[in-house]
């Protein structure tokens, strides 16, 4: 049975993706996500929600996609059993999202071989799970202890050396263990979790209008790409589509957002090899950008811009003349940024071959959005499943092979002037027009949907859940981070520990987007 | 090597003045003597920690090291432990898996370890924490100062980094009791 035929009674979700969704028991439930993997799709997300209020106990969902698009999975599980089948061995990036799970809302991955905890660390207890409705999310718990069963490395002249949590440069916190002989890293395990505040807890208190605030928030450095993915999820639910015109203003957004952050990572990779002028220059690019987004759109990373039904702000027709200007002058200056690093020695010498992942181990593990696509990985929910206003953007998908740090910076470089192009066609598109938002009325009871957009790192989902009253019941953002962060294990595998701060940039996970 | 040499010439300097500090910002009165400011100056080596940010503060951190902020031009560098740190620059929420981290971190900072709070989220808990509780929820203890206590703090989501520039300053000069 082909993906297609299995969903053929799957209703289609009205709104901006295709994305089908149905309801599953058990073996069609491994079915459904081993037909998807054999068909060369990926998993997206998979969390859980509390059903009991409904008497219908828990629930799992994975988001999954194909090249025809999206499939979103529900099975039932049951209050007194609360355990679903593990789907890891399928897709190795669920085995962390099993885990998160199991902590947040005790469902258990039956036959997973990683039943370690992973979001919660010593802050509540084993046996309370924080999404169940019956957890007051105001309640704090005195600290125990925080045992956590590293995997050791034994054999002669191994030793470890443990990062972190706080960190020696200006980087969000996360733990990295290190083993290894002399420089070589022999293996390398990560702990994240330590910036978990409960935001999906928070989410359930709060209206359709505060959950956009908060969902600009779940990742700062993509507070555009999580915007516009919630809001794309409110308007599937309330049925409403914005205005053209705040439609192309998000795609704006999002491509300046994209642009600002691979000039600053451009130019700490510059940093991160002893090239300070690659820094210099790099950041005062980005500096120009974030100011000339301050000045036209009243904030430097353009948060609270986007909001369900549309954007707060549009763009005065003379202003379109800063934009052009400004990317112009990006063009002309990254022309030569880019043949200085291509041409500078030492920057190739560190770059090349440094932090590889093949592109047979990215297909495996699920690596996805930027580092994917520089490990051959070609996927871009721009280019396959283009919500307006790309379907009429004709966006050019970059990809190389090589899948090291190189391959990556080069993406970046490819992706900018893509965007810049992208911009441009964007203002001939971007007519006048008072409209910038439909107002979105109250949402229907027990509905469900999901918005996704490609962010400067990759996919960025949200799910939404209403209640029988129509609030957000259960409201799950998804950072690609959480596939990426497992690939970055493997990527420093016989690289020497110096190698790993550059690595780590070239990939530029998020913290806050998986820890939640 | 020429073209890198003909780029920073032609690039030229983009460094800006540097805001002045406001004592609006302060949480507690100036703790230092009007002699060990002056002798201390503007040498300030500061310890970031992100206690739980979403990140956005760190952009604007990120931000004060390039050409047109400059803060290394005005002596102020960020340093790899708090062992080497004068101040601690802290986003937050404080998250209560990094509430010991930052309790450690700041008892292995030497006197007079100066605390800047950076952020709506710094300041008050933010969007993270449920509305009028500044004691947090089951994963947030909120504002910085429930955890460790904080000299000056900086409002923003996230705060400019002029704002942050400010604030750092504040913290090194003497000024207004409030």
């Amino acid at each position: 049975m082909r993906p297609d035929e299995f969903t053929a009674d799957f209703p289609e979700l009205p709104g901006a993706l295709p994305i089908r969704r149905g309801s599953v028991d058990a073996s069609r439930f491994r079915d459904g996500c081993a037909q998807v993997r054999h068909g060369g799709g990926r998993l997206v997300a998979l969390w859980g929600s509390d059903e009991r209020a409904d008497d219908a106990g828990y629930a799992l969902h994975v988001a999954l996609i194909d090249s025809t698009g999206m499939l979103c999975l529900t099975l039932p599980v049951s209050a007194e059993r609360p355990a679903y089948p593990d789907i890891s061995d399928l897709f190795p990036a669920a085995s962390r999202m099993q885990r998160a799970v199991a902590d947040l809302l005790g469902l258990h991955a039956s036959g997973a071989d990683d039943q370690r905890k992973w979001l919660r660390h010593a802050s509540w207890p084993g046996n309370v799970h924080p999404l169940r409705k019956d957890f007051d999310g105001r309640c704090a718990f005195p600290a125990e202890t925080d045992g956590y069963p590293f995997v050791t490395v034994t054999g002669d002249g191994v030793h470890e050396i443990p990062v972190g949590p706080v960190h020696a440069g200006i980087i969000e916190p996360g733990h990295f263990r290190f083993s290894i002989i002399g420089d070589r890293v022999l293996r390398l395990e990560e702990r994240l979790g330590y910036k978990h505040k409960g935001i999906e807890k928070r989410f359930e208190s709060m209206s359709p209008e505060q959950g956009a605030k908060l969902a600009g928030r779940v990742s700062g450095d993509s507070t555009v790409a999580y915007a516009w993915a919630y809001a794309m999820a409110v308007e599937s639910i309330a049925g409403i589509t914005p205005p053209d015109r705040a439609l192309w203003m998000r795609a704006l957004f999002l491509e300046r957002e994209r642009v600002a952050n691979h000039l600053g990572d451009l130019g700490y990779l510059g940093n991160d090899v002893a090239l300070s002028f690659g820094f210099a220059q790099f950041w005062i690019l980005k500096e120009q950008v974030l100011r000339n987004n301050a000045a036209l759109f009243g904030h430097r990373y353009l948060m609270d811009k986007i909001i369900p039904g549309g954007v707060t702000i549009g763009l005065q027709m003379p202003d379109k003349r800063v934009i052009i200007e400004e990317c112009s002058m990006l063009e002309r200056e990254l022309g030569v940024l880019r043949s200085i690093y291509e041409e500078h020695a030492g920057v190739q010498d560190r770059f090349i071959g440094t932090g590889q992942v093949t592109p047979a181990l990215a297909a495996q593990l699920g690596l996805c959005g930027l580092p994917g696509r520089a490990s051959a990985q070609a996927w871009d929910a721009r280019v396959q499943f283009p919500c307006a206003p790309y379907d009429k953007l004709d966006v050019q998908m970059m990809t190389h092979a090589n899948g090291d740090v190189a391959a990556r910076a080069a993406l970046r470089f490819d992706e900018l002037f893509e965007s810049l192009r992208l911009q441009r066609e964007i203002l001939i598109n971007l007519i006048g027009g008072d409209e910038l938002s439909k107002p979105v009325k109250s949402l229907p009871g027990h509905a469900f949907g999901v918005g996704m957009i490609e962010g400067w790192r990759g996919e960025v989902m949200v799910a939404i859940h209403t209640d029988a009253l129509g609030r957000l019941a259960r409201v799950h953002p998804h950072d690609p981070s959480w596939q990426n962060w497992p690939v970055l294990e493997h990527a420093i595998l016989n690289n020497i520990v110096p190698d790993f701060p550059l690595i780590n940039k070239s990939f530029n996970l998020s913290y806050a987007g998986q820890d939640l | 090597m020429y073209q890198i040499i003909r780029q920073i010439l032609k690039t030229g300097i983009k460094t800006e003045a540097p805001p002045q500090p406001d004592d609006a910002l302060r949480v507690e009165a100036q703790r230092l003597q009007e002699t060990i400011l002056r002798h201390v100056g503007r040498a300030l080596a500061i310890r970031h920690v992100d206690a739980g940010s979403c990140n956005g503060c760190e952009l604007e951190i990120h931000a004060l090291n390039n050409a047109y902020y400059n803060i290394e031009g005005l002596g102020i560098k960020f340093v790899a432990s708090p062992r080497h740190a004068d101040m601690l620059l802290v986003t937050g929420p404080v998250s209560r898996h990094m509430e010991i981290a930052l309790r450690r971190t700041y008892e292995a900072t030497p006197e007079p370890r100066l605390v800047v709070a950076v952020g709506d989220c710094g300041c008050d808990g933010g969007l993270f924490s449920p509305v009028d509780e500044q004691c947090g929820s089951y994963a947030s203890c909120g504002r910085i100062a429930n955890v460790i206590p904080v000299d000056v703090a900086v409002p923003g989501c996230p705060p400019t980094p002029i704002m942050l520039m400010q604030a750092i300053l504040t913290a090194v000069t003497s000024g207004g009791k409030i």
